[in-house]
């Protein structure tokens, strides 16, 4: 029994666990020493632990001995492991802990590019931004052009960035060069995108500086990325003062399969009865087309994406000629037809590797009709693109790839002159001319993002490009350096060579056409929270080699320029209640020598000053959403022949204040909007140039066709809920 | 002699066993008191602390990263923007560790559903739909796997109370909803003294605010 006792207190004493307490005792802190309130300290595989009091500190018993893990963690930062041997003696340990890799905290390259993305969490815009942007009339490029550095050229679609043409700044979806991304329109009058901003799941506005992946663009690049699955499967009914449009969208979620699209049509004859147009209308304007995709989840990295798109459209009208003195009305009658189409791949290769490949075609026909003459323009490409990646370490990747592109664009033109003969009668000459431009352009680039910490990253990289047109290859550098220098702000340096073959219609005369080149030097300073964003950009742009009429093909290239100027954006969800704000400031100096100018001159598709003053309120009570645009340009610069000073004049400023307002409704499974827009609510006058006749005697001014464009639509979404069939398929 | 040492082993043993089941479920006990009576973040993120401490020891029980994951979702509630998000990614790893430890639970399909939902907050107009899809019908699952669960219908009444009836919520919707919960509620016995049994007075006092004009 005597050998009982012992072992029976040792008994009571191990399952009492009394057999040896140890005290463990610190204080949590980071790498700047900071004390960490909350962390969670404790014994692998046991119960025993504490978290850190308000001050770091901490203690606790353990009651295990010998070698233990003390595990230390808190939420944003990394879980740190250390093995400690108990004797019996108190411990005294300090865990010291690394703040996590954290998306928020990484620095991103932000010089020159604006992003419009859910995916990313912090963003300059959301998608939904670029409906709800008054004045913009649900076009991309109207939500953008409330941007700094877009410029506000009423007569025209596109978009005009830092000093260059509409043609400078090139449509990319998913990676593909989209060549028409525009209703065609006549010279005047601005047309709209023809793709609705539904479809894009993120926006990339690049203002100068990107990544060598893009090419053939000297100013700019806007790159839309599409929608991946529908989240459900629904259907939408539009019904407006222009038109109607159906669509559907189909998801079988088990098979991560989609298929949708859409038809639309749109009539601006009932409008222009009700809203009187200063053209007289041959043909009102008219357009019918829609839109097909698929999506198809290949695994559960890979997704194949096919988006195809067609429209044909009509209009014409008649113009009093201004050199006519006898009241002669010009034609200008056009009807177009578009394809746009697009195959896309995307798949994950193992741990590091990404692979995006994409095929396309498109195809634009025009067929004008003047007074006397009629123009047949066809622009037909074909794409294919491949895009390789591979992660290194956490951060940093290196990219490659290359492009391949096939272009043929015919024109034809018929026409008849009048001339008079040697007996001075008046005789019809017909004349007939084709030329067809056909080339092929291939191009490669490598990029690598270096992470040299996570607040420091440097972009390096380099496209190579090849044209049979031009004949020559060229090597364009690009670069940026990233600096993350607060919680929010960053600092970003950017260069880079941009090369672009002249367009397509200078292409027709010249014998021996040379890539117009333009270099960006860009410093910009960033700040973005949750509910704000500050952003200032400089920058310097050379031009060289642009395009001039000269009769002596050796020397049309020898065109010249620069644009610089200062970008500056606010934007504010915060401080007004319920009120969300951004103001844009762009300063812009720029000259060139460009195509038949006598001298350097700014050219006149560049104001000195634009702002714009974007306010959005929801009143949630009421169900509405409304808000406002304020735009104002400086005057443009105008060529006066009667001025012996060259393109010396400048029309009046531009003003123009935009209204929206969106009713919201749910009503059973159907979610309806009905909304109403105006644009120059105000009626300020708008001149974006003067024409001259060709005695000078006379001028025109280039105005809009009317002053102002209202809108009214209803436009209603089924989304059938088929959370409970896809639950029961699961089952 | 022989007959103490084989007692004396075999009662240790089953007392062992028994103290650490005890301990365990005393422990819990304790610890779900503080979190059913408070929504405090510095108390909240204490407990998250202690509930991952036992799960640690305790590697069979789903119980304790359920209540972890409890924690975490709670605490995204005195928090906004970025932050929301950064307590949701650690919620969701603790249920999914408790969904590990016990697949096809009516309980842990709830508080997935609920985490779906708080995501939205981050930024409802752009979140609304993909999220409010998502939670809904992670709802449905947890109510197919336990049709006597009373919290998938309050969390409807929760999602319903918090979206504008323009997009498909409002209070009457909600109402049904918790007029149901309340029903289920009624006849809910939770399984044992630790089982998740939160949500009755929650749904009591929304279902009030319902008839609040």
């Amino acid at each position: 029994m005597k050998r009982i006792i012992p072992l029976f207190v040792l008994f009571l004493l191990s399952s009492a666990g009394i057999i040896a307490q140890t005290k463990i005792s610190g204080k949590v802190i980071d790498q700047k020493k900071q004390t960490i309130p909350g962390a969670n300290i404790l014994i692998k595989n046991s119960y025993d632990g504490a978290s850190s009091a308000p001050d770091g500190s901490f203690s606790f018993i353990a009651n295990d001995t010998g070698e233990v893990t003390i595990v230390t963690s808190f939420i944003g930062y990394e879980t740190i492991e250390k093995k400690i041997r108990l004797v019996g003696k108190d411990v005294t340990y300090n865990p010291v802990l690394k703040e996590a890799f954290n998306e928020l905290k990484v620095v991103t390259i932000s010089a020159g590019t604006i992003e419009a993305s859910d995916e990313r969490r912090t963003t300059v815009l959301k998608p939904l931004d670029i409906v709800t942007t008054a004045g913009g009339l649900g076009d991309i490029n109207g939500a953008l052009k409330t941007l700094p550095g877009a410029q506000q050229v009423g007569e025209s679609a596109e978009l005009f960035v830092r000093g260059g043409t509409g043609a400078e700044t090139k449509t990319i979806i998913d990676g593909m060069v989209v060549n028409n991304p525009f209703y065609s329109a006549n010279p005047d009058i601005a047309s709209r995108g023809r793709f609705s901003p539904f479809i894009f799941k993120g926006t990339v506005f690049s203002t100068g500086g990107y990544s060598a992946q893009y090419g053939q663009a000297m100013s700019s690049v806007l790159a839309l990325e599409t929608n991946d699955l529908p989240d459900r499967t629904s259907s939408t009914v539009a019904l407006s003062s222009v038109g109607v449009g159906i669509g559907h969208n189909h998801l079988w979620k088990e098979k991560g399969f989609s298929i949708g699209g859409d038809i639309n049509y749109t009539d601006l004859s009932p409008y222009f009865a009700l809203v009187k147009q200063a053209p007289e209308y041959t043909a009102k304007p008219q357009f019918s087309g829609g839109s097909l995709n698929f999506r198809k989840k290949t695994s559960p990295s890979g997704i194949l994406k096919f988006y195809g798109y067609f429209n044909l459209s009509n209009f014409g009208f008649k113009t009093l000629s201004i050199d006519s003195t006898n009241g002669y009305k010009n034609l200008f009658e056009l009807g177009n037809s578009n394809i746009y189409t697009n195959l896309t791949y995307k798949e994950r290769l193992g741990e590091k590797w990404v692979l995006n490949v994409g095929a396309s075609y498109s195809s634009n026909i025009d067929k004008i009709n003047l007074s006397h003459d009629s123009i047949t323009s066809q622009s037909d490409l074909s794409q294919g693109r491949i895009v390789i990646s591979r992660g290194i370490g956490k951060l940093s990747i290196i990219r490659f790839g290359g492009e391949y592109q096939y272009a043929f664009d015919g024109f034809n033109i018929k026409g008849n002159v009048n001339i008079k003969d040697t007996s001075n009668h008046y005789q019809t000459l017909h004349f007939k001319s084709n030329t067809n431009i056909y080339d092929n352009y291939s191009a490669e680039f490598i990029e690598a993002d270096i992470f040299l910490s996570q607040k420091l990253v440097l972009r390096l990289g380099g496209r190579g490009e090849y044209s049979t047109l031009m004949n020559k290859y060229v090597v364009a550098p690009r670069t940026s350096v990233s600096y993350k220098i607060g919680d929010f702000s960053t600092l970003s340096l950017a260069y880079g060579q941009f090369y672009q073959k002249p367009e397509r219609t200078f292409l027709l005369n010249r014998q021996i056409p040379d890539y117009n080149k333009a270099t960006h030097y860009i410093a910009n300073i960033q700040k973005v929270d949750d509910f704000h964003t500050l952003r200032l950009e400089v920058y310097y742009k050379q031009y060289d080699n642009l395009t001039l009429n000269e009769p002596d093909s050796t020397k049309s290239n020898h065109g010249y320029g620069y644009a610089q100027g200062v970008d500056l954006f606010w934007r504010d969800k915060k401080t007004l209640k319920g009120v969300d704000y951004w103001i844009s400031y762009t300063y812009l100096d720029t000259k060139r020598m460009y195509l038949n100018y006598l001298k350097e001159v700014t050219p006149p598709f560049a104001a000195t000053h634009t702002a714009t003053l974007v306010f959005k309120k929801f009143f949630t009570k009421l169900n509405l959403s409304t808000g406002f645009t304020y735009t104002y340009a400086s005057g443009r610069p105008y060529y006066n022949p009667n001025n012996p000073v060259f393109m010396k004049d400048r029309t009046i400023d531009y003003n123009t204040l935009g209204l929206n307002c969106a009713y919201l409704r749910q009503i059973k499974k159907c979610f309806a909007v009905l909304a109403f827009a105006v644009t120059n609510v105000i009626g300020n006058d708008q001149v974006f140039g003067y024409r001259y006749s060709y005695d000078m005697q006379r001028s025109q001014a280039i105005t809009p066709p009317a002053k102002r464009f209202f809108f009214i639509g209803l436009f209603l979404s089924f989304g059938q809920d088929r959370s409970k069939e896809v639950i029961d398929n699961n089952n | 002699m022989k007959k103490i040492y084989t007692i004396l082993a075999l009662t240790s043993t089953c007392t062992f066993a028994n103290a650490q089941n005890k301990k365990f479920v005393e422990t819990m006990e304790h610890n779900i008191a503080i979190i059913d009576t408070t929504r405090n973040a510095t108390v909240l993120q204490n407990e998250a602390n202690t509930f991952e401490r036992i799960g640690n020891a305790e590697k069979e029980e789903w119980l304790p990263s359920y209540y972890a994951a409890f924690c975490y979702v709670n605490m995204t509630y005195s928090v906004k923007g970025d932050a929301i998000d950064t307590y949701c990614d650690k919620a969701e790893a603790f249920i999914n560790k408790a969904d590990s430890i016990s697949p096809n639970n009516s309980e842990i399909y709830a508080l997935k559903a609920q985490i779906a939902s708080a995501r939205i907050s981050v930024n409802p107009m752009t979140r609304g739909q993909k999220y409010g899809t998502q939670a809904g019908e992670i709802r449905e699952q947890a109510k197919k796997l336990d049709p006597t669960n009373p919290r998938p219908y309050y969390l409807d009444g929760m999602a319903s109370f918090y979206t504008p009836p323009m997009f498909g919520g409002g209070k009457d919707k909600a109402k049904s909803s918790y007029e149901k919960a309340i029903a289920l509620f009624e006849i809910f016995t939770p399984a044992s003294s630790i089982a998740p049994h939160w949500g009755k007075k929650s749904t009591e006092y929304f279902l009030k605010k319902c008839d609040e004009k």
